[in-house]
């Protein structure tokens, strides 16, 4: 099988501070990868160089592109690059107001990305929309209504339809629970783990939650001081960590 | 089925002192379709650790762990996802489930991994849940408000939904009633008799002596302790 995505030596530094060092994965279709480690690990610094927000130092993204098979990302045309973050890639910000055009409606955000892939249809749009809107569940009573009525919960699942209404392959996510109150977060942890089993998703999670982990990851890479300390199944790093820090992290999560 | 080769563990505490436990040393173990073995042992000789590093959650230091023809001690995350959803079930003493998700789905979920339909996935749950007296007025609801018996059963039906080749039961009859208890018992015995390997942990003499067909004391893999 061929990885959907495989990532070599990564690395990126900010002048003399180190962002990320010489990072190297695959990442197979339908998998789902997290990415723990405290503030300035750089795993924020990693997603951005993944999915060319940030242009790493040095290392290869390949990515198995649905028309020319594997492409290196760092090295292929901005235009290029950008057609796939507006069709075969999502991007779900920590902060849905990243993610989101604040002015306009909630059926414009999510009819938005169907246009810059050539819908023209209005009524099409709108459909899409809609049952977009029902599958995160927010009313579709709301489809005219601006993001800036909506709760932090709902942004965050608005942000979600914005993303997969193209039919994504790959979705990178930034703190994706991070700002919810828990139980706005169960909710849309579950809503995430069915559409990524429903639409057979890959996904890179960045969090440092580890119950958002291993509810949804498959497997989980730890960084600390921009390197990659601990690699493995997500279950088994968490309940058997063999590396110092990871033992320390685990450790350090209160027990409710 | 279930075939462990000079296994061994041991525990580093990086942060209390770098402490090393040896808790496990050359273990070999055989377990074939059709045959339930009990781990016994003192507490603490590692009777779940032992469990836990046949599903691949806790990571052996040296060996061969094969199940299903597969070597979880060498497999990649992909490998050893694919042998839990198609091979390997485990009933372990504890439900972890999303919060909001309906018991019925819960139970489902085992079947639905494998590409079951919906509908299908739905009536072997809930015949599952009748045969394991949870009141139909709890499936549409999340276990986790349940009683310490109700998530048990629960656990119990997610493991039994999928007729897994292999299976771990970690002291599946624990807090049962003498009913529910016998009802447990039986699908032990139907999932042997259906050819499944069973590696369990039973505290309960008389539940390991109904089903068992032997023993393994353990104790007999503690390393030697340097003084």
């Amino acid at each position: 099988m061929t990885p959907l995505l495989s990532v070599q030596g990564m690395t990126r530094s900010y002048g003399n501070h180190l962002g990320c060092s010489d990072v190297s994965f695959d990442l197979y279709p339908g998998e789902v990868m997290g990415i723990v480690g405290e503030s300035g690990s750089g795993k924020s610094t990693l997603l951005n160089c993944l999915a060319g927000h940030l242009t790493p130092d040095a290392g290869s993204v390949i990515y198995d592109t649905r028309g020319h098979g594997p492409r290196d990302t760092v090295t292929m045309s901005e235009p290029e690059r950008r057609m796939l973050g507006r069709t075969d890639w999502a991007f779900v910000h920590q902060r849905a107001s990243d993610g989101l055009r604040m002015g306009v409606s909630a059926g414009g955000n999510v009819g938005e990305r169907l246009m810059a892939i050539g819908n023209r249809h209005y009524g099409d749009i709108r459909g899409h929309a809609i049952d977009w809107l029902d599958r995160v569940e927010i009313d579709a009573g709301r489809i005219d209504d601006r993001p800036v009525t909506f709760s932090g919960g709902m942004q965050q699942r608005l942000q979600i339809a914005r993303n997969l209404v193209t039919g994504p392959r790959l979705v990178f996510m930034d703190e994706p629970t991070g700002g919810l109150d828990v139980s706005v977060q169960a909710r849309l942890l579950d809503l995430l783990r069915g559409l990524v089993r429903d639409m057979g998703l890959s996904a890179i999670i960045v969090t440092h939650d580890l119950a958002v982990v291993r509810l949804l990851a498959d497997r989980l890479m730890v960084m600390k001081s921009g390197r990659v300390v601990e690699h493995g199944l997500t279950d088994r790093v968490l309940d058997d960590p063999q590396h110092a820090y990871t033992q320390l992290l685990v450790s350090s999560v209160l027990q409710v | 089925m279930i075939e462990l080769r000079n296994v061994s563990k041991t525990f580093t505490l990086h942060n209390q002192g770098s402490a090393v436990i040896n808790v496990l040393a050359h273990v070999d173990l055989d377990v074939r379709p059709g045959e339930c073995v009990a781990l016994t042992g003192s507490s603490g000789a590692g009777k779940s650790t032992l469990m836990r590093m046949i599903y691949g959650n806790y990571m052996a230091r040296s060996g061969v762990i094969r199940v299903g023809g597969v070597d979880l001690v060498q497999a990649e995350p992909r490998e050893i996802i694919r042998i839990r959803r198609e091979t390997l079930g485990y009933v372990s003493q504890f439900l972890r489930v999303v919060p909001r998700v309906p018991t019925l789905q819960v139970v489902a979920e085992p079947l639905r991994a494998i590409g079951a339909p919906p509908d299908r996935a739905e009536a072997q749950a809930r015949d599952l849940l009748t045969r394991l007296n949870i009141p139909r007025r709890l499936w549409s609801l999340s276990p986790t408000t349940f009683s310490g018996g109700e998530q048990q059963r629960v656990n119990i039906a997610r493991g039994f939904v999928h007729p897994y080749p292999a299976l771990l039961l970690d002291e599946p009859t624990a807090s049962l009633d003498p009913e529910n208890r016998d009802i447990v018992l039986g699908l032990i015995e139907t999932a042997k008799q259906r050819g499944a390997a069973i590696v369990g942990i039973f505290h309960d003499t008389d539940a390991r002596n109904r089903v068992c067909d032997r023993e393994i004391d353990v104790g007999r893999f503690t390393p030697e302790q340097a003084a």
